[in-house]
C-alpha cells in the first residue's frame, strides 16, 4: 500500500486506537448506567427484541427438530433391547397392579379422611416455550417466548412440571430472560419440608457439571434432616413464593465452622431437557414498597 | 456500504445460530463460541478497525440478551477483535495455522477473563476445575467449528472484495 493512499484513508476515518478508546468509554458509561439506572430496560431492548426474537422462535424449533432426529437414531437400538425386557416386566407388573388397585381404594378413603391439601396453592400460571439458551457456558440463563405483553414481570417465578426452575430477571415486550436455580450466581432461602428448618441454596457451576446437583448451606446443626427430604422455597424468601418444590436433599456434611451444615440438593427439574416452562404471574409481596406506599398515603 | 450490510446480516445470523441452534449440538453441556470465531476472523482478515467494531456489536447483542451488565461483553469482545487486528500484517489467507491458533487463543482469553471477573471475584477459587470443564473444552469445540466457519467467512469476504474492485475499476 503506498503512503499516499494511507494518508487519504486516515483523513476520512478515525484511527482504530481512537475508536477503541471512544468505544471503551462508551462501554464503561453503559456499565455505569446499568448499575445506577434502568435506562436500558426501555427502547434499546424493545428494538433488539423486535428484530431478534421472531428469528429465534423459528430457529429454535429447527434446533429442537435436529436434536430429536439425532436422538431418535441413537434411541432405536436401545429401544429394541428394552422392548424385550419390558415384555417380561409386564407380566410381573400385572400381578402387582391388581394388588395395588386394592390398596388404592384404601388410600382414597384415607385421603378424604385427612383432607390433604393440594401440593400447591393455585397460583395463576402461563405456559411459555424456551426459545434460546444462554450464549456462553458460564451461567444457566435462557430466554422464553412470552414477555411483558403477556403479563410477565421481572422476578416472576418460573416452574417446570412440579419443580422450581428459576425467576425472570429481565423482560421485553415478547420475550423474558430466566435465571435458573442451577446458575452459579443464584442464592435463595429454602425450607426442609419434613422438619421446617431453613437453609440457603446456592447454584454452583462446579457441582452442576459434576453431578447435576446444587449446594445448600447454613442448615442448623441440630436439624434432623435426612437425604431424600423435600426442600421447598421458604416463607422468608424475598423473591420466591413459598412452598414451591426445589429438590431433594442429596448429601449432608458438617460445615467447617461446626455450627451449621452444608450439603447438596438434587433439583426436581431436569435442566438438560427443558423445553416448556410455567411462569407464575403473581409476584411475592414486596414489603418495602407497600410500606412506602402506605406512608405516602 | 454493501460490506456493512453483509457484515450486519452475518453478525445477526451468527448470533441466532449461537443462541438458538448451537445449544442443540452441545457436547456434555459445552457450546462452541461462534461469535468469537466471527470477531477474531474479521479482526485478522480486515484489521483492527473492523475487528473492534464487530467485537463491540457482538458483545452488545450478548449483553442485551444475557440480562447482565450492559457493556461488559461488549468491552471484552471489542478488545479481542482489536488484538486480532494486530495480526492483520502477518496474515495470509492461504495459511490456516495462524487463524486457528488465533481463534483458539482468543477463546481461551475470553473465557479466562470471564472466569476472573464473574467467578474469581465472587470467591470461586477452583481455577483448575473451570479450566478443565469449561475453558479448554469450549476452546477445542470452537476450533472444530472454526474448521467449517472460518473458510466460509474467508470466502464471503473475498467475494465481497472482488466485487468491490470490479465496481471500482
Amino acid at each position: 500500500m503506498s503512503p499516499v493512499i494511507k494518508k487519504k484513508k486516515k483523513n476520512i476515518q478515525i484511527s482504530p486506537k481512537t475508536l477503541l478508546i471512544i468505544l471503551s468509554l462508551v462501554c464503561a458509561l453503559m456499565m455505569g448506567f446499568t448499575f445506577q439506572t434502568s435506562w436500558f430496560d426501555g427502547p434499546l431492548k424493545q428494538i433488539v427484541g423486535a428484530v431478534v426474537v421472531p428469528f429465534q422462535n423459528g430457529l429454535s424449533s429447527v434446533g429442537i427438530w435436529m436434536n430429536e432426529k439425532a436422538q431418535e437414531l441413537s434411541d432405536l437400538r436401545e429401544v429394541l433391547d428394552e422392548n424385550q425386557q419390558l415384555k417380561e416386566q409386564i407380566d410381573n407388573l400385572t400381578i402387582e397392579n391388581s394388588n395395588l388397585q386394592q390398596e388404592r381404594y384404601e388410600l382414597n378413603a384415607l385421603r378424604e379422611l385427612y383432607q390433604l391439601d393440594e401440593t400447591y396453592k393455585d397460583y395463576d400460571k402461563i405456559g411459555a416455550r424456551v426459545i434460546s439458551s444462554d450464549s456462553n457456558n458460564w451461567f444457566y440463563t435462557f430466554v422464553i417466548d412470552k414477555g411483558s405483553k403477556d403479563g410477565i414481570l421481572v422476578d416472576a417465578n418460573v416452574m417446570a412440571g412440579s419443580g422450581l426452575v428459576g425467576r425472570v430477571i429481565e423482560t421485553g415486550p415478547d420475550y423474558a430472560v430466566v435465571q435458573s436455580i442451577i446458575s452459579d450466581n443464584f442464592n435463595t432461602s429454602c425450607t426442609v419440608l419434613s422438619t421446617g428448618d431453613n437453609l440457603i441454596v446456592n447454584g454452583d457451576l462446579e457441582m452442576v457439571m459434576q453431578n447435576g446437583s446444587i449446594r445448600f448451606e447454613q442448615l442448623a446443626d441440630d436439624a434432623e434432616v435426612a437425604p431424600g427430604d423435600k426442600v421447598v422455597t421458604s416463607n422468608i424468601s424475598d423473591k420466591y413464593l413459598p412452598g414451591i418444590l426445589v429438590g431433594y436433599i442429596g448429601s449432608i456434611n458438617a460445615s467447617s465452622n461446626n455450627l451449621t451444615k452444608t450439603g447438596t440438593i438434587v433439583p426436581a427439574v431436569d435442566f438438560e431437557h427443558l423445553s416448556e416452562v410455567l411462569v407464575i404471574t403473581e409476584l411475592k409481596q414486596q414489603i418495602p414498597e407497600t410500606v412506602q406506599e402506605s406512608e405516602e398515603e | 456500504m454493501k460490506k456493512i450490510i453483509v457484515t450486519a446480516v452475518l453478525l445477526l445470523i451468527c448470533f441466532l445460530l449461537q443462541s438458538s441452534v448451537f445449544p442443540a449440538i452441545a457436547l456434555n453441556g459445552i457450546v462452541p463460541n461462534l461469535l468469537i470465531i466471527l470477531t477474531a476472523s474479521l479482526g485478522f482478515m480486515k484489521g483492527e478497525r473492523s475487528g473492534l467494531l464487530i467485537g463491540f456489536f457482538c458483545g452488545l447483542l450478548l449483553d442485551i440478551f444475557g440480562g447482565g451488565v450492559i457493556g461488559f461483553y461488549a468491552l471484552i469482545y471489542m478488545y479481542i477483535g482489536f488484538i486480532n487486528g494486530k495480526f492483520h500484517q502477518i496474515f495470509y489467507p492461504e495459511d490456516i495455522k495462524l487463524p486457528l491458533l488465533l481463534i483458539f487463543s482468543s477463546d481461551l482469553l475470553y473465557n479466562f477473563i470471564c472466569y476472573v471477573f464473574l467467578f474469581l471475584l465472587r470467591g470461586r477459587l477452583q481455577f483448575l476445575f473451570y479450566l478443565q470443564h469449561v475453558i479448554l473444552p469450549e476452546g477445542i469445540y470452537t476450533i472444530l467449528i472454526s474448521f467449517l466457519a472460518y473458510p466460509l467467512f474467508l470466502h464471503l469476504y473475498r467475494k465481497l472484495e472482488d466485487s468491490d474492485t470490479r465496481s471500482a475499476a
